[in-house]
């Protein structure tokens, strides 16, 4: 472990902070007891809260490197473990062949082809290779897409933080890595790896934090623009539209704004950006019926 | 906190019927040992390790409230009820509505013919006297659902010469011939069942039909794993885990306890809206049969209804709609909800027997039975807002 892991949950709050990521006490908790314990932990939590980001700053904070699997269906081991490198491994038989050096002996050429050389680490096994010094973060994004397979086959790769490869024997961590699992829900994640994980469920911030992490995220964003902008979509979370926008999207969008070079919000910007922060034409459509005017003027005046 | 009290806390929370398996128990012991046990730091150490659910950590709250003030407040909410039949006490509207319902006649003579399982095949769920419901409960629990497969990205070794080089076998092989890859292997698709998604309208007229198909739910969440069911009452409430391993009877009860408001019909806009955002085009829905089982009476707004079904539509693979009022002679979706939804359903049938069910199977499994609806009857531009 490096020195650069927490000491208590303050820590990790202020960790976090220096890197650009404001996590609240009840996260902030749950990341402590993950690097203490060495479980991982599971985040749920509607698209665009942060959930993603939390590995980022976790690896910026502990200064491991970021190995980063997003799981998609079909998922399996050659594309999250490991695959011999096929083009190359032909080649080199084909190589030996006109140089006139194969042997006849079929298990010196397999010794030869499946030595790691031809190991193509995919992120499971590059997180528990012997290479790293500092435990690096492992995180599995969007659990949910891939199928329960591979969720019974990732168990199995965390309980023992080893994996054997018949050809070349068993892999295993020298610094276990830090597991930061994410998943939107479309499905119920297996209670097995759930009950391994230590869970959180991620909220939407409230106004004052929403508009630090505008703040710390967008350097050169206008303070009050941040204020107006994190309380408009604050408002049109309340509106009921198809897709409510996360935070993600403040801070697009007042990308966006800032980029447009407005220090201040107004309908006309409000409209030409929308697209940065609606992702429906039904929800645009709504938000032009609740009147652009009266949510810019709602947003603006509290100041 | 001393570890009694760490216990008391579990204890309650088991009792409010949070699973709280020992090895959970202990991971949350070593978390308040290395956190500190403050209060603060106790409460969120146990959400981080009792919990794994956001329903987790709404009973969590309630309960961790209850055990630092001592208190029975909100308690009794979470405490599950007993199993109670669920149409006990619909016995007299029953008998009112078999007229309109009725129609096959057990004492003509034609019957005869029938063994009592056929006979029991055609009857509508809401003329059952409780015998023939515990029959019928039977009859549905051996039915099983083969759903329509689709193509998976998984893929598996193959016999063919065709399809995608499997290079893995294809380099293992030519160890055999001196390096010289002659024996091409390849790969194909594996296929998979598609997702049944099930929402079943428990408001009073509909509560004969639910139970039958929520029923026949759990038989095919018991026979495979890929379907998922809601019950739609005011509110929307997911069965899936219930029918998973609990009693059907009582996951219906259970749903149909929290509807406060039985008067005046389902908000079924409300409701499929609540689907949509929650699970529907998230995921659950994409690729999948949607079975919906309503009499489309909806007491919202007609557009709502018909906006949240253009949005299903435009992620599911087919939508299904059973409303077993079509078996009445002479009905005509009159129904402001019904006619808004329709434009949007792929197969429109009734359901309303164990025939009618059949019939539900053989659509799930073929995804060929109904007339196809056009998909440009769903063109977005009508059904704006």
């Amino acid at each position: 472990m490096s020195s650069a892991t927490p000491a208590s949950v303050a820590d990790v709050v202020s960790g976090l902070a220096a890197n650009g990521y404001l996590a609240d006490e009840g996260l902030a908790t749950a990341i402590f007891l993950s690097l203490t314990m060495g479980r991982p932990l599971l985040l749920e939590g509607e698209p665009g809260v942060g959930k993603t980001e939390v590995a980022k700053a976790l690896s910026a904070l502990t200064g491991g490197e970021l190995l980063r699997l997003q799981c998609y269906e079909g998922l399996d081991a050659s594309q999250a473990l490991y695959e011999w490198d096929y083009p190359r491994q032909l080649l080199h038989l084909r190589a030996a062949e006109a140089a006139g050096t194969i042997s006849s002996d079929v298990a010196v050429i397999e010794n030869e082809l499946y030595s790691e050389r031809f190991l193509v680490r995919r992120p499971l096994l590059d997180a528990i290779s012997d290479r790293h010094h500092i435990a690096p973060v492992l995180l599995i994004d969007e659990l949910d897409r891939a199928d329960d397979e591979f969720e019974a086959f990732l168990l199995e790769v965390l309980a023992d933080n080893a994996v054997t490869i018949p050809e070349l024997g068993t892999f295993r961590a020298t610094v276990p890595p830090i597991v930061i699992i994410t998943s939107n829900r479309t499905r119920d994640v297996h209670d097995a790896l759930k009950r391994r994980c230590l869970y959180h469920w991620v909220e939407h911030p409230d106004l004052e934090r929403e508009i630090a992490i505008v703040q710390s995220r967008v350097p050169g964003a206008n303070e009050l623009l941040s204020r107006q902008v994190s309380r408009l979509v604050s408002e049109l979370r309340s509106i009921g539209l198809f897709k409510p926008p996360g935070v993600a999207e403040t801070i697009d969008w007042v990308m966006a704004l800032t980029a447009l070079g407005r220090t201040e919000l107004d309908a006309a910007s409000v409209e030409a950006s929308l697209g940065a922060v609606v992702k429906y034409r039904e929800d645009a459509d709504r938000v032009r019926a609740r009147g652009i005017d009266t949510l810019v003027e709602s947003a603006t005046n509290a100041d | 906190m001393d570890e009694d009290g760490i216990l008391g806390l579990v204890e309650l929370l088991r009792t409010a019927g949070l699973s709280v398996p020992v090895g959970n128990l202990i991971t949350f012991t070593e978390a308040v040992a290395i956190v500190g046990s403050d209060l603060r730091s106790l409460y969120w150490c146990g959400r981080a390790t009792l919990t794994h659910s956001p329903i987790d950590i709404e009973l969590y709250d309630r309960v961790f409230r209850h055990w630092i003030l001592g208190t029975e407040v909100g308690l009794t909410e979470a405490v599950s009820r007993s199993p109670e039949p669920l149409l006990v006490d619909d016995d007299e509207r029953l008998d009112g509505e078999q007229a309109d319902f009725a129609e096959i006649e057990t004492n003509d003579g034609a019957v005869l013919r029938f063994s009592r399982t056929e006979t029991l095949r055609s009857m509508d769920f809401a003329d059952l006297d409780d015998e023939e419901r515990l029959e019928v409960d039977r009859l549905i629990a051996d039915m099983r659902l083969t759903a329509t497969m689709r193509r998976s990205r998984r893929r598996r070794p193959s016999k063919r010469s065709s399809g995608a080089p499997d290079l893995r076998r294809t380099v293992r092989e030519s160890l055999r011939t001196g390096g010289e890859p002659i024996n091409r292997r390849t790969l194909q698709r594996t296929r998979v069942a598609r997702r049944v998604v099930i929402i079943a309208d428990i408001s009073g007229s509909m509560a004969a039909y639910s139970r039958s198909l929520i029923r026949y739910a759990h038989a095919a969440v018991s026979a495979r794993s890929r379907v998922e069911a809601f019950a739609l009452g005011t509110r929307l409430t997911r069965l899936t885990r219930e029918l998973d391993i609990r009693d059907p009877d009582q996951a219906l009860q259970r749903a149909a306890d929290s509807v406060e408001d039985w008067s005046g019909g389902t908000r079924l806009g409300e409701g499929l809206q609540q689907f949509n955002d929650d699970w529907g085009t998230r995921g659950m829905a994409r690729g999948a049969v949607v079975v919906i089982l309503s009499d489309g009476w909806d007491r919202g707004e007609p557009e709502r209804l018909a906006s949240e079904m253009a949005r299903l539509s435009r992620v599911a693979h087919r939508i299904v709609w059973v409303n077993p009022l079509k078996a009445s002679d002479g009905y005509a979706p009159l129904a402001r909800g019904m006619a808004a939804a329709l434009p949007h359903v792929d197969d429109f049938i009734e359901g309303h027997s164990l025939g009618a069910l059949d019939r539900l199977s053989s659509i799930l499994s073929s995804g060929r039975s109904g007339p196809v609806r056009s998909r440009s009857a769903s063109s977005p531009a009508e059904v704006t807002r």
